[in-house]
């Protein structure tokens, strides 16, 4: 179901189009935000994060491939392709191979439903909300092979952590994006875009809007933490306790694979945050007396940058958030998980139904 | 259940706190840190900015007074091989030929006036085995020995560690060795032309001490 027929002329046009028979246009539209996260990832994410945690520890990060280091990460994937792939032999070879491939292909599916801008979405689905949250618990699969299949007491243990953390923090999670859907009236990913896309800019989107917006905001933004293990929930990996966790035995490419999951994952919760409560691809900018700054920042090319930045602003908060805090305990992490994030995910459902039915 | 608000406000203003100084770091990486030395006053003061220092291009100079790689001042050896005997990991190779008597003014002097007796051929100090623990220095007589500051002299090959400090050519070398045969075999025959001509005979030599019976040996 696509709510804004009008908005989607573009991508239905490069749908359309074909070679020869071959739906070349269906694989482009498909492919924009695969090659877009890929790049992102591979080159800039691993590069940003280095170069922020750099900065925060008075550092300079890397400096020596390229000016400032940009191609640093560019050496890193040659060295990673060039690594020997080894599958130890005491391992349960087919979990051991099927476990990054799991992950790093639930990382990316998520991707299919979140709208670009208002002309490129993968799927419009109209239980797209409920498919990325859903479509995530897949990637715990691929921890759990990927651990169980090492036959590493490190990995093992990191998979179970990991686990374990995931399926609790999915309960917060899902109930403070149940507070975006009643906000928006659907799960449609697209149509939380158009609803909180209007003249006035930041106004219109659900976290000034509602005054319990915040609420559910915060919850969502601590539990996509924990759901994509970065610190301070990175007790997965946990460099200190466990090696590397989960991932422990892996090297060269199958570790570049959990490598881009995180880093893909980390943009797809950041993209769901600013979708549900910060309008995604519309423009926070209002139209100002005959300043219409909303109506010139509005568009196919425009929105894509409103939805990449609002992205890339919360992938940053994330690093910030890492190269700040100290990890958690086992048994802090579950609490905060049951007994602060639950309770208040659903206070703010309660408060949330209680101000759209009457307000 | 105040507790529980009041950890939950406690956890909310410490993360503040932390994030905020990370963020002022974040933004300070702008500014390279001073490089006031531990001996300015206002050494803690410099905290902001960042600390990275680019090695191979930027260097922190290394004091005057700084003991890294040893250096021989071969003018000044007289090959005494004092330093040699202290090493404690038999990082330098001292190899010598007594100087014969015509050629003393050409050895020369040392700096300090002392008559050289010695060529030293090879002077080698193996830097990569030195420790530079300074024996060999306190040990010199003439202080030609001496830790300089030069710090970074990594090599890509382990013989280039090899440092050769000797005054002479293998050729040279030789040929001193032959001088002194010479003078030698010279001083052999006028020693025998002077006991031949009547004097005294020089005193030989007391016999070695014979090997210890094998009695001895099966006490141990």
């Amino acid at each position: 179901m696509s709510s804004s027929p009008s908005l989607n002329t573009w991508s239905d046009a490069l749908s359309g189009f074909t070679l020869g028979g071959f739906p070349l246009g269906l694989v482009i539209v498909a492919a924009i935000p695969l090659v877009f996260i890929a790049l992102y990832a591979l080159t800039y994410g691993v590069y940003g994060e280095r170069k922020i945690s750099a900065f925060m520890q008075d550092r300079l990060g890397p400096m020596e491939v390229g000016p400032w280091g940009i191609l640093q990460t560019l050496a890193d994937i040659l060295k990673l392709l060039q690594k020997e792939d080894i599958v130890p032999t005491v391992a349960d070879k087919f979990l051991f191979v099927i476990g990054p491939l799991i992950m790093f292909v639930g990382s990316f599916l998520a991707f299919a439903v979140l709208p670009f801008s208002p002309a490129f979405i993968g799927a419009d689905l109209n239980v797209g909300l409920f498919y990325a949250v859903g479509i995530v618990s897949l990637e715990v699969v691929g921890i759990l092979a990927s651990g169980w299949g090492s036959n590493n007491k490190w990995a093992l243990y990191g998979a179970i952590r990991s686990v374990a953390q995931i399926v609790s923090y999915e309960i917060p999670a899902s109930i403070a994006l149940l507070c975006g859907a009643m906000m928006a009236g659907s799960l449609s990913m697209q149509h939380f875009n158009v609803v909180q896309s209007g003249p006035y800019g930041f106004l219109h989107f659900f976290l000034f809007k509602n005054p319990i917006a915040w609420l559910p905001f915060i919850i969502y933004f601590i539990s996509s933490l924990a759901e994509t293990n970065r610190a301070p929930f990175d007790i997965p990996e946990a460099e200190s306790e466990l090696v590397a966790g989960f991932f422990t035995e892996y090297s060269g490419m199958k570790f570049a694979m959990f490598f881009l999951a995180e880093y893909g994952s980390m943009f797809m919760v950041s993209a769901v945050l600013s979708i549900v409560f910060l309008g995604g691809w519309a423009s926070p900018l209002p139209n100002i007396g005959g300043l219409a700054l909303n109506d010139m920042t509005n568009g196919p090319v425009w929105g894509a940058f409103w939805i990449i930045t609002k992205g890339f602003f919360f992938i940053f908060v994330q690093m910030w958030l890492r190269w700040t805090l100290p990890r958690l305990r086992v048994d802090q992490l579950m609490y905060l998980c049951w007994k602060v994030l639950t309770p208040f995910a659903f206070i703010a459902f309660v408060l949330t139904a209680i101000w759209e039915i009457y307000m | 259940m105040s507790e529980y608000f009041s950890n939950i406000k406690t956890s909310t203003t410490t993360i503040a706190t932390g994030l905020a100084i990370t963020l002022r770091h974040f933004f300070n990486a702008v500014k390279r840190k001073g490089d006031a030395g531990i001996d300015d006053a206002d050494f803690f003061k410099q905290v902001d900015g960042l600390c990275t220092l680019q090695y191979p291009r930027e260097v922190i100079p290394t004091p005057v007074n700084a003991r890294y790689r040893l250096y021989n001042n071969i003018d000044d050896c007289i090959g005494c091989n004092q330093c040699d005997r202290a090493c404690p990991v038999e990082c330098i190779t001292i190899e010598t030929i007594k100087v014969t008597a015509d050629d003393l003014a050409v050895c020369g002097k040392t700096s300090g006036g002392q008559q050289k007796r010695m060529w030293v051929p090879v002077f080698d100090i193996d830097v990569a085995k030195c420790m530079t623990c300074g024996i060999c220095v306190s040990v010199c007589p003439t202080d030609c020995l001496v830790h300089s500051p030069v710090a970074d002299f990594s090599e890509f090959d382990v013989k280039n560690m090899v440092y050769h400090f000797g005054n002479l050519s293998k050729i040279e070398a030789e040929a001193k060795k032959k001088k002194l045969e010479l003078e030698k075999v010279a001083k052999a025959k006028a020693a025998e032309a002077a006991a031949a001509s009547g004097a005294a005979p020089a005193p030989k030599p007391a016999p070695k001490p014979a090997p210890k019976p094998a009695g001895s040996e099966a006490g141990e």
